[in-house]
């Protein structure tokens, strides 16, 4: 910085500390939430500090079933989470890049027209579309599978257009090199192509893993059996029997474990989630 | 228009949108809606305005506060509203437990505007972290020697900002309210869901909310549908005002 002054230094601090820690309230709540008893927490005003409980509530919340109000387990909701989340990233990653592929690289006819088409029809949200997408779903029979949980999701405009945007920067060099040493269209795209765009495939798996794995409206609508809810909506169904019927302690220790997959993926892979963020959005 | 039991349908033209159109509750969650995005954008915006700026001028430590800011980004909304409604419960809050000790009486259940309230802190805390991050690579990017520059000159940090980061930011500004709009409209869903359904009554039902109650809930498939179309043309055009930016870039 350009100047030295420890006061406005020390002030900087403090509104961070200050942000930080309305940030961090809730999630510190919910932690302290999860370490005591149900009957501790039900007192007002609920303590502060973390309790003694904190193994027997994870446990009970991880593989107890008694209590939620659902015959499934956590651990099996977790799973559910996972399969639908990797499905729909992996999905996404390669749908993008094969469609980006063909948008940049080769002439056919209407070829504008379907860069528009992709473009108005996946920037609508699934909130947008759910009858029609519902309606679809149903018909095909795949409610209740994880096919139709991940499918309706899996395709991306903004991927699609990130991945657009990277190979427009892709030299011509490249691919006439490509060609004169005897490589065929999807040969460059796996040599060539697919190598150079790892910062932005890194990037777009940490987005769309917490996308995926944050879902909340479309399983709703579309699981109907219990063995097939992810854990978010498990959380949801907790919380059914109203204030005073609910374990505090047990939800909170749920939705503690139900936040750090998609926690740690974005702390570990934070240098490229920033980058990629910030590029994919311009 | 579907019978009960989907046997028959009827073809009704545009009765749906008639309708819809001179429907009071549906202009009611229309305005609730703008006024709940307004909220959310304009908030959001603010306060993370104001930590990326400090957090930009410091070194110390900055990877730490960096951190601890984009955890609610990967919080489901669904969590980040049963974490606020936990705070805020009428009977269990912490958060409504030191309130009334200050004489102030919280209760989303029965009153509108607390629960719009409520909403929109946990709208907008999920979403700092997203604005933050925008913020922090905006002001990252603006040269240094401009800044130095203004300093030679004499102005001070406040001035500097005022005149110098905040015009620069412009662009970044003004495609995070595009997002947050955009947010506040469709990505809140679940965070309304688990915080107060809707109500009380309809005052918190924004129009992504009223699509699935109409048509999941009290089976209107028409009138849900209707609606549908209504805020497709909504995201239309935020699109295409998005996309005309990314190809300007916003000039001050």
């Amino acid at each position: 910085m350009v100047d030295r002054n420890p006061w406005l230094n020390i002030f900087s601090h403090a509104v961070l500390i200050i942000g930080v820690a309305i940030v961090a309230f809730p999630l510190y709540l919910a932690f302290v939430a999860s370490t005591h008893t149900a009957d501790a927490i039900v007192q007002s005003p609920m303590p502060l500090l973390p309790g003694m409980h904190m193994w027997e509530n994870y446990k009970e919340a991880l593989l107890g079933s008694g209590k939620l109000g659902s015959n499934t387990n956590v651990v099996h909701m977790m799973w559910v989470s996972f399969v639908v989340a990797m499905i729909i990233t992996v999905g996404k990653i390669a749908i993008s890049l094969l469609s980006a592929f063909a948008i940049v690289y080769f002439r056919f006819p209407f070829k504008m027209f379907c860069f528009w088409a992709i473009f108005l029809t996946l920037m609508l949200p699934v909130e947008v579309r759910i009858l029609p997408t519902y309606k679809v779903v149903a018909d095909l029979g795949l409610l209740n599978s994880y096919a139709g949980l991940s499918l309706p999701l899996i395709a991306s405009a903004t991927a699609t257009f990130l991945f657009r945007q990277f190979f427009l920067t892709v030299p011509d060099e490249l691919v006439e090199a490509a060609r004169i040493d005897g490589a065929g269209a999807m040969r460059f795209f796996k040599d060539i192509l697919v190598p150079l765009s790892k910062t932005s495939i890194a990037a777009l798996f940490v987005i769309q893993f917490i996308y995926g794995w944050n879902q909340y409206l479309w399983p709703l609508l579309m699981t109907t059996s219990e063995d097939m809810y992810p854990v978010v909506i498990g959380i949801k169904r907790m919380l059914a029997g109203g204030e005073a019927a609910v374990d505090w302690n047990i939800v909170m220790a749920t939705a503690i474990v139900a936040m750090l997959p998609p926690t740690a993926v974005v702390m570990l892979m934070q240098k490229w989630f920033v980058k990629g963020l910030v590029d994919t959005e311009k | 228009m579907e019978d009960a039991f989907g046997l028959s349908t009827e073809w009704v033209g545009l009765d749906n949108f008639r309708n819809l159109l001179s429907d009071g509750t549906y202009l009611v969650s229309f305005q609730r809606t703008a006024l709940f995005s307004v909220l959310v954008a304009g908030i959001g915006i603010a306060v993370s305005l104001v930590l990326a700026i400090f957090a930009d001028r410091i070194i110390r430590f900055a990877m730490v506060y960096k951190t601890l800011l984009i955890v609610p980004y990967a919080v489901a909304p669904v969590i980040a509203g049963v974490l606020w409604v936990f705070m805020f419960s009428p009977s269990i809050g912490v958060v409504t437990h030191y309130l009334g000790k200050l004489g102030y009486d919280w209760n989303h259940l029965m009153n509108d505007n607390q629960a719009m309230a409520l909403v929109v802190i946990a709208s907008v805390w999920k979403q700092i972290s997203y604005n933050f991050l925008f913020f922090l690579a905006g002001l990252q990017s603006i040269p240094k020697a401009l800044i130095e520059a203004a300093s030679i000159d004499g102005a001070g940090p406040w001035r500097r900002f005022w005149n110098i980061q905040l015009p620069l930011l412009s662009p970044t500004t003004f495609f995070l309210l595009v997002i947050n709009i955009v947010y506040a409209f469709f990505d809140t869903f679940g965070i309304i869901d688990a915080a107060t359904q809707g109500g009380p009554g309809q005052s918190t039902s924004i129009l992504v909310y009223k699509v699935y109650q109409d048509g999941f809930k009290a089976l209107d498939l028409g009138g849900s549908a209707a609606q549908s179309v209504i805020l497709m043309c909504i995201v239309v055009v935020l699109t295409v005002i998005q996309f005309r930016y990314v190809e300007k870039k916003v000039q001050y």
